[in-house]
């Protein structure tokens, strides 16, 4: 018995691999574990897409917004205020005000204005609305991971995937309510409006149509608890839940669930001046298009903070005051891509590939020492500290075992004896040519590592294409099978070949090849 | 043990032929099914709804239908066995974009009053998704194969490269002929099956390769065909005990992986065989082919050699001054 750097190495390296992949095989509190895949443990995995348009749209909605606040407040006289998808336009009464209104319209952002006698149109430049469909994207992608912050999960994944795309992953939902309510979470937009009812013409609302009400510059909307209850509002809001800065829980005086908000300065300001001059009037409370509802103004409201009652119950008030506090999506979003997978699927599918790689583990192991007897038995612990590597190197890494990774050990179980078959192919060829064991195992390795070289790179390239090209469950499977390659470099080519050096004196001594090498002679 | 112990070189490039008409055969006949029966896409690449239904007891397939068929979302939907009885899977062409009630709340409610049952896993990718991931998929193989082409190209020589990426077109073509055959539904599993095809039967290739490009080294004068014979019959105990041995593991996962894994199990059973095949018949008697020439060899590596002496000679002599 004699110590080389190579068994020292590899030591190490059997160290190296029973610490860290013992927490994940033995599933102990401590220490870094494999996270498993969606599809082993369950979970939903979702690619939404967001409609950009649409936050174009509301853009320009809230720019008639202010605009309509501001003439108001500097007493500018305008008429016929209108917008569709990228602008708005507008009729000015008093020429007086052209520089005052135009001074303001230019401090909006990306915007271009055109006076042409007394109409005035503003559109958006092509780089503002591509500025702010971009925001719709990454603002949706901080909203959605706010509010599932608050959700209680553990450790959600929300990133941005692609140009457009939004990757959703949530592991260990375990029920199909669960996966509900975190749905409607998800997509919920919470835009929060308050309008103020058209009282002069409200009382005709249930007569007329929609179009009538684009006409006098109004909208219908309904009641959230009776859709025959019908509103007619302005369609230019007050306020929108852009100046929302806070939302919670809080009860009524019935000990019924209600959500209070508070709005900021500005938002507040604005609440005030409205609510001073419209007392006597309605003032609807509108939250994703329905109406919550429609309290009349008794005096001016400060402050800045307001209530919304429903009929909801607590988790729901719950839920949405998380995704009011979390900010209103710009845009909506929509489904691209879905998976979801039960934890009892999951189960199954870990115990069938559990089964898969002990069975087949068990006839490599078994044929190898029938086959090569000692060498068999060294090339096998080549294989299992090689699997214990990738599992220690996995959990490491923080890197996700999935289906198809389990397909990657159970195949790299395959492959790895590769390595140590041409070895021991190559000795035995050397020792029926008659060369000296220690000979025969020096020039094995030597000859043997090119082959091994070469073949093992090209397998890599395979993988790493997997990997930059795959989704998901195929990065996974990416994954394991390179780890599995650098490992059994580590193990059957410097692993194998350290015992070897170790055991060369009892070899030499014994000159028995067939119990060392499985061969007669 | 010992499974061959030749001492003499077996002669494989005497049957080449017989087997070049072989693989002629069987890759024409799989085109020939590809383009009859084309591939049965799944979900990921044709985008669609998978549903996953486990119930209590058999499942009441004919009944699972007649609820179906009442709603037009669920035109031209197939339920099938899942493995065993109680488990069926319904496939659909429909998508749905909404996120808070998708096709799979959809069919729940539909199945509502069939028995018992627990829906185990929905997928559904939308037609853009799935249009991606076939592009995707596609440009994956497309640079596997052009990554691996220059590797061995710049280790060995070009018309090793050609050889062993023409294997491997030969290996692919019948993988996927198989798999148009019996029907096998076509997913990102599989595509991640074909890749590692790809691995395997380029791993067996260059292990012969490398023995060939000894023999020659070794050899200055001798027949390029007794050469690759040679290093066939001495690198075929290491095929076949790999092959075994890989073959042992995929079969184990075939058998008792579940049904999820199957398609790829499949796939990589074919593909193990005809990559052991392949990396024997088509890659080495296409290098016999394309002409390979020892002698020009020689003179090539040689001159190589000088090149670099000269090299090696200019880079000292600059080095210490004298120029």
């Amino acid at each position: 018995m004699k110590l080389n750097y190579r068994i020292v190495i590899f030591a190490f390296a059997i160290v190296f691999g029973l610490f860290f992949s013992l927490p994940s095989i033995l599933q102990t509190q401590d220490g870094k574990k494999i996270t498993l895949g969606l599809d082993l443990q369950g979970g939903l995995h979702m690619l939404l897409g967001v409609k950009t348009e649409e936050a174009v749209k509301s853009r320009i909605k809230s720019i008639a917004a202010s605009v309509k606040y501001y003439s108001e407040k500097e007493e500018i006289l305008i008429d016929s205020l209108s917008f569709d998808e990228s602008s708005i336009s507008f009729l000015l009464l008093d020429k007086d005000d052209l520089k005052k209104i135009k001074s303001f319209l230019h401090e909006i952002k990306g915007a271009v204005v055109v006076a042409t006698g007394e109409s005035i149109s503003l559109t958006l430049t092509p780089e503002e609305i591509a500025r702010t469909e971009e925001q719709a994207i990454s603002q949706a992608i901080e909203t959605i991971r706010n509010r599932l912050d608050q959700f209680g999960l553990t450790e959600p994944i929300v990133a941005r995937q692609g140009e457009e795309k939004i990757l959703v992953q949530l592991a260990g939902i375990k029920t199909a309510e669960d996966e509900q309510r975190a749905r409607e979470l998800i997509s919920r937009s919470a835009k929060l409006e308050l309008m103020a009812v058209d009282e002069d013409r409200n009382a005709r609302v249930n007569s007329m149509s929609n179009s009538d009400a684009v006409s006098y510059g109004d909208v219908i909307l309904e009641d959230v608890t009776n859709p025959h209850m019908k509103y007619l509002v302005r369609e230019i809001p007050i306020l929108d839940g852009g100046m929302l800065t806070d939302a919670n829980v809080g009860f009524d005086q019935n000990n019924r669930p209600l959500i209070t908000f508070k709005l900021n300065a500005e938002g507040a300001q604005i609440f005030g001046d409205f609510t001073a001059k419209s007392v006597g009037k309605r003032l609807a409370v509108v939250l994703d298009g329905k109406v919550y509802s429609a309290p009349v103004i008794n005096e001016r409201i400060g402050g800045g903070s307001g209530q919304i009652s429903g009929n909801y119950t607590v988790m729901e008030a719950k839920d949405l005051s998380i995704a009011l506090r979390s900010g209103s999506l710009l845009a909506p979003i929509y489904l691209m891509e879905k998976r979801s997978v039960g934890p009892s699927l999951g189960a199954d599918s870990i115990k069938a590939s559990m089964i898969a790689l002990i069975g087949g583990f068990a006839l490599v192991i078994g044929f190898m020492v029938v086959y090569y007897r000692m060498a068999g038995i060294i090339s096998n612990i080549a294989l299992i500290v090689n699997i214990l590597i990738i599992l220690s190197v996995m959990s490491l890494f923080g890197a996700t075992l999935t289906l198809p990774g389990m397909a990657g050990i159970v195949l790299t179980v395959g492959m790895a004896v590769d390595a140590n078959v041409i070895i021991n192919e190559r000795i035995r060829e050397l020792l029926h040519q008659g060369y000296s064991i220690q000979k025969a195992i020096e020039e094995g390795y030597a000859n043997a590592m090119r082959a091994i070289l070469d073949a093992n790179i090209t397998t890599l390239i395979a993988a790493v294409v997997l990997y930059a090209y795959g989704t998901g469950a195929i990065k996974g499977f990416a994954v394991t099978i390179s780890i599995g390659i650098l490992a059994s470099m580590l193990t059957a080519i410097l692993g194998t070949h350290g015992i070897y050096e170790m055991l060369q004196n009892r070899i030499q001594k014994s000159k028995n090849n067939l119990f060392w090498f499985g061969i007669k002679g | 043990m010992e499974f061959f112990r030749q001492t003499s070189a077996m002669n494989f490039m005497g049957k080449s032929k017989i087997a070049m008409i072989l693989s002629i055969i069987m890759v024409l006949s799989s085109l020939a099914i590809l383009s009859l029966k084309g591939l049965n896409y799944g979900v990921d690449f044709a985008g669609g709804t998978i549903v996953q239904v486990k119930y209590k007891g058999d499942a009441p397939i004919d009944m699972m239908r007649e609820k179906l068929s009442t709603n037009q979302i669920f035109e031209g939907a197939s339920i099938t066995e899942f493995g065993s009885a109680d488990e069926v899977v319904i496939r659909m062409r429909t998508t749905s974009s909404d996120v808070v009630v998708d096709v799979g709340d959809v069919t729940k409610a539909a199945l509502v009053g069939t028995g018992e049952f627990e829906i185990r896993r929905v997928d559904i990718v939308g037609p853009k998704v799935g249009s991606e991931l076939k592009e995707k998929g596609l440009m994956s193989l497309i640079l596997a194969v052009a990554g691996i082409l220059i590797y061995v190209a710049f280790r060995f020589e070009w018309r090793f490269a050609l050889s062993s990426v023409l294997a491997l077109v030969h290996d692919v073509s019948i993988a996927l002929g198989a798999i148009a055959l019996v029907g096998l539904e076509v997913n990102l599993d599989v595509l991640a099956a074909l890749l590692t095809i790809l691995g395997y039967s380029l791993n067996d290739t260059i292990i012969v390769f490398d023995r060939i490009r000894e023999g020659i080294t070794n050899t200055r004068d001798g027949e390029f065909g007794d050469i690759i014979n040679e290093s066939i019959t001495s690198t075929l105990s290491r095929t076949t005990l790999t092959s075994l041995t890989t073959l042992f593991v995929v079969f184990t996962l075939f058998i008792w992986g579940g049904e999820i894994i199957h398609a790829f199990a499949f796939t990589l059973l074919v593909g193990i065989v005809v990559g052991t095949y392949s990396s024997i018949f088509v890659a080495s008697p296409t290098l016999l082919t394309l002409g390979f020439d020892v002698k020009k060899y020689h003179v090539n590596l040689s001159a190589k050699a000088a090149r670099e002496a000269e090299k090696e000679r200019m880079r000292s002599q600059f080095e210490s001054g004298v120029m």
